[in-house]
């Protein structure tokens, strides 16, 4: 039984797909920061962000819907944000009244509310883009030429590997727990044990868990010890951007600056 | 307590990027000379084993569940540095794959998981161990307190940055964070207690081996305590401000009717004008551990370099006389 | 009398779409010993993870005579033993005792019953000098019984076993074969160790690529080669 489901990787052979993924990771992160620069209520720009994304996500062939499902993930968190819709200072948009309660909903916290939540929703279908049109070993290589450790590099893309299989275990740690969490049906007895020892049981399960990746990077160590492994990490150098690559990046970064400039125009 | 992108502001984000950089810089080059050729091996599979472990959870109450975040663990099991960089894959993985937590606030999430939490956790648990005088309740009452620790005060920092990107006022969110994960830290605690006992018989030599010496943790340790007290005390001084809770308080007809018991709403601190002095002393007290550890990291420094030469005219000596 | 375990068309899809059971039926008695063996990919362990609720599918799966659903999985749980593949995924506690101790405990039992449970459930491996040791360091064979135990300790009618005597050298896995021919209960085991089917269970039951392709008593089956080798079996 394997967790597929964890690898966000979704195959396609789109011209997002083949894009090099230094390219898709610097642009990910520039529109990002695009959105976040953006100031609040600029909701021309915020528009043609979302034509931009949406154009991108179409060329991807991931499917709309699938980003956009995904995207809802990010949304609870919305709602940390949402009393400054009665906290800011400001003109007046609506008055309620709950009961014998009255609140003041202002238009400016209004917008800043309305402008986080879109800048939040846009930037993770970005990183959802990133993420599902690119495997993960070309994420690695995209983060070394962003400068990141390589030693940093390495650990993440050990981690990736051991992922899926500890992943594994854990379930099936779960399962054997369940498989006997069982109701004796004699009256008068509730099954489940008190919250502190079921907490505590869970402990022993984690300590399990990590006990056995503990020994098992022992092995892997010694593994790569005896292939040659000396603790510098080397790899071959990275391929050159080709023309058409550095073309996109320099247009994507070009319209994201436009953008950015036409949104200090709208903004409040 | 993943921050998604769009929620704290871009020099809030900066500046906790700046930080992290910074400090897991320093945890690679410190892990690098303790474990040197394991490092790799063994940071990636247990962040892997951090992060699949965050799978393992308990039922609490009507279908909610509570799970572990790691931080305490790590660090009680790994020592600091070494935690710092497992959190910081943990983290960055699941910001980057799986969109739990933004790529522009990554910099923040590592800040409040991978190196509050640490250094906290550090903190409490040495220092529960130390008044234990390596009695065996210093091993689970440490661990539960670091474990505790490392969700509250990470969550009084999420909710300090929420209320300086003006996303959140910081009179609402600062308690409800701090009041949704004092239950959460609960759950950690006791997590973290089942590890350790786990461990604890099965291979105690791992448990002890996270203990670093005195002199090699001081930097974190202090760094854990002024952490913890900067945000303890900054968070009421936060919560404070008037105008959010006020407003709110004027429009429920709350204000004028009970003027007396206004000062029980919002605590009154001996600072005029509190809303901006608070404001200022969070910021101080950013500013005050950025210096501190700067400044214990110059210590440091200067301690091992200063032991390093010493022993290199021990041994100078060493030669002289056995010549 | 109801059966120890129906189940009646039973299919089932993983998320990813593969389809692992096709109508899949099978009866067995209180008391009989059945094997349940195919190639790997076959759907053996898909098919026992619907015993005890883990996996649920189209058709329907009773066992002692309670349908499985999200209502009754409590019950059923304390009625079927399920023993996985890799001890070291059920043993999750610091000591023998408490891992034998959780089944019993989280049922609510009072202590004085509980420890009575485990000392029996011990004995009944032949481990009850065990309880105070650390599963962690105990070896393959050791931690197979005491997975046994664990679930033992439930008193449940029905034991499963998923791959028994795998990873065993032959000392352990005779002393396996000799504990399992001494339980009482009913008992399905998944497996690919055809010499203990022999020995074993009496009834067998092929199954391939999630359909039931065979079964009958264990001697008949065994003789005819021809089916043994469509399915990925040898005769031995």
């Amino acid at each position: 039984m394997h967790i597929h489901f964890l690898d966000p990787y979704r195959s396609g052979d789109s011209l997002i797909h083949r894009l090099d993924p230094r390219v898709k990771f610097v642009l990910a992160l520039a529109f990002i920061l695009t959105c976040a620069l953006t100031p609040a209520g600029a909701w021309p720009v915020y528009v043609l962000l979302f034509a931009t994304i949406l154009a991108i996500e179409i060329l991807s062939t991931l499917g709309v819907g699938y980003v956009l499902k995904r995207a809802i993930l990010a949304f609870p968190f919305v709602l940390a944000a949402l009393p400054i819709i009665f906290t800011t200072p400001g003109a007046v948009w609506l008055e309620l009244g709950i009961g014998s309660w009255e609140l003041t909903i202002s238009l400016p916290g209004l917008v800043r509310f309305l402008s986080i939540a879109l800048k939040s929703w846009l930037s993770v279908q970005a990183a959802i883009v990133l993420a599902a049109s690119t495997p993960f070993p070309e994420l690695l290589v995209a983060m070394r030429a962003v400068r990141i450790p390589r030693l940093l590099v390495a650990i993440f893309g050990l981690m990736w590997r051991y992922l899926f299989v500890l992943a594994d275990e854990a379930l099936r740690l779960n399962r054997a727990r369940a498989a006997r969490s069982g109701n004796s049906g004699q009256p008068g007895i509730k099954a489940g044990g008190d919250l502190a020892w079921r907490a505590r049981v869970t402990g022993g399960m984690a300590g399990n868990l990590f006990l056995r990746a503990f020994e098992r990077s022992d092995r892997i160590y010694l593994a790569m010890v005896s292939r040659g492994y000396d603790g510098e990490v080397r790899s071959l150098p990275l391929p050159a951007i080709t023309s058409a690559n550095w073309l996109v990046l320099l247009a994507g970064l070009v319209i994201l600056g436009v953008l950015l400039s036409l949104s200090f125009l709208f903004g409040s | 307590m993943h921050i998604p992108d769009g929620f704290l502001s871009v020099a809030v984000s900066v500046f906790l990027w700046i930080v992290s950089i910074v400090v897991v810089g320093y945890a690679l080059k410190r892990v690098g000379k303790d474990l040197g050729e394991r490092q790799v091996p063994m940071m990636g599979v247990l962040a892997a084993a951090i992060f699949a472990g965050q799978m393992l959870n308990f039922a609490v109450a009507g279908g909610t569940s509570g799970h572990l975040m790691g931080a305490a663990l790590a660090s009680i099991l790994l020592g600091p540095w070494a935690a710092v960089l497992v959190l910081t894959s943990v983290v960055s993985i699941q910001a980057l794959i799986f969109q739990d937590g933004g790529l522009l606030a990554l910099g923040a999430n590592i800040f409040n998981m991978g190196i509050v939490g640490v250094a906290v956790a550090y903190m409490a648990y040495h220092t529960l161990r130390k008044l234990a005088g390596g009695r065996k309740w210093g091993l689970y009452l440490g661990g539960f307190i670091a474990a505790w620790l490392s969700i509250e005060v990470a969550a009084l920092s999420v909710a300090l940055q929420l209320a300086l990107s003006n996303t959140s006022p910081a009179n609402l969110a600062i308690p409800a964070m701090a009041g949704v994960h004092a239950l959460i830290g609960v759950g950690e605690g006791l997590i973290t207690v089942g590890a350790l006992a786990f461990l604890s018989t099965a291979r105690r030599d791992l448990v002890e081996a996270g203990e670093a010496g005195p002199i090699k943790g001081s930097l974190v340790w202090v760094a854990g305590l002024l952490i913890a007290l900067v945000l303890a005390i900054a968070s009421p001084l936060a919560s404070a401000r008037p105008d959010g809770l006020e407003r709110i308080a004027g429009q429920l007809g709350f204000l004028d009717a009970a003027r007396s018991s206004r000062s029980q709403i919002i605590p009154d601190y001996a600072f005029p004008g509190v809303s901006n002095t608070a404001l200022a002393t969070i910021l101080a007290g950013m500013i005050g551990v950025l210096i501190v550890f700067g400044v214990a990291l110059a210590v440091g420094y200067a301690r091992r370099s200063v032991r390093r030469s010493e022993r290199r005219s021990e041994r100078r000596d060493h030669q002289v006389s056995s010549k | 009398m109801h059966h120890s375990i129906e189940i009646e068309h039973l299919s089932y899809s993983y998320p990813d779409g593969h389809l692992a059971l096709q109508d899949v039926s099978l009866s067995i008695k209180p008391g009989e010993k059945v094997a349940l063996v195919g190639p790997n990919g076959a759907g053996k362990s898909t098919l026992i993870l619907h015993l005890n609720g883990i996996l649920s599918g189209e058709g329907s799966v009773c066992v002692c005579g309670l349908e499985v659903s999200p209502a009754t999985l409590g019950r059923v749980r304390a009625m079927v033993g399920l023993i996985f593949q890799s001890p070291d995924d059920q043993l999750f506690s610091p000591t023998v005792f408490d891992d034998v101790a959780f089944g019993p405990l989280y049922q609510g039992l009072p202590p004085g019953e509980v420890a009575a449970r485990v000392e029996e459930a011990l004995g009944a491996v032949h481990m009850s000098a065990y309880a105070r040791r650390v599963s962690h360091h105990l070896s393959m064979g050791e931690k197979k019984r005491i997975a046994i135990a664990t679930v033992l300790s439930m008193k449940p009618e029905v034991l499963v076993l998923d791959e028994p005597t795998a990873g065993l050298d032959p000392r352990s896995r005779r002393s396996l074969i000799r504990l399992l021919g001494e339980l009482p209960l009913t008992m399905l085991a998944a497996t690919h160790d055809m010499r203990m089917v022999r020995e074993l269970f009496p009834r067998m039951v092929i199954l391939d690529e999630g359909r039931v392709a065979a079964d009958g008593p264990t001697g008949v089956l065994m003789e005819d080669v021809a089916l043994l080798e469509a399915h990925g079996l040898e005769r031995t």
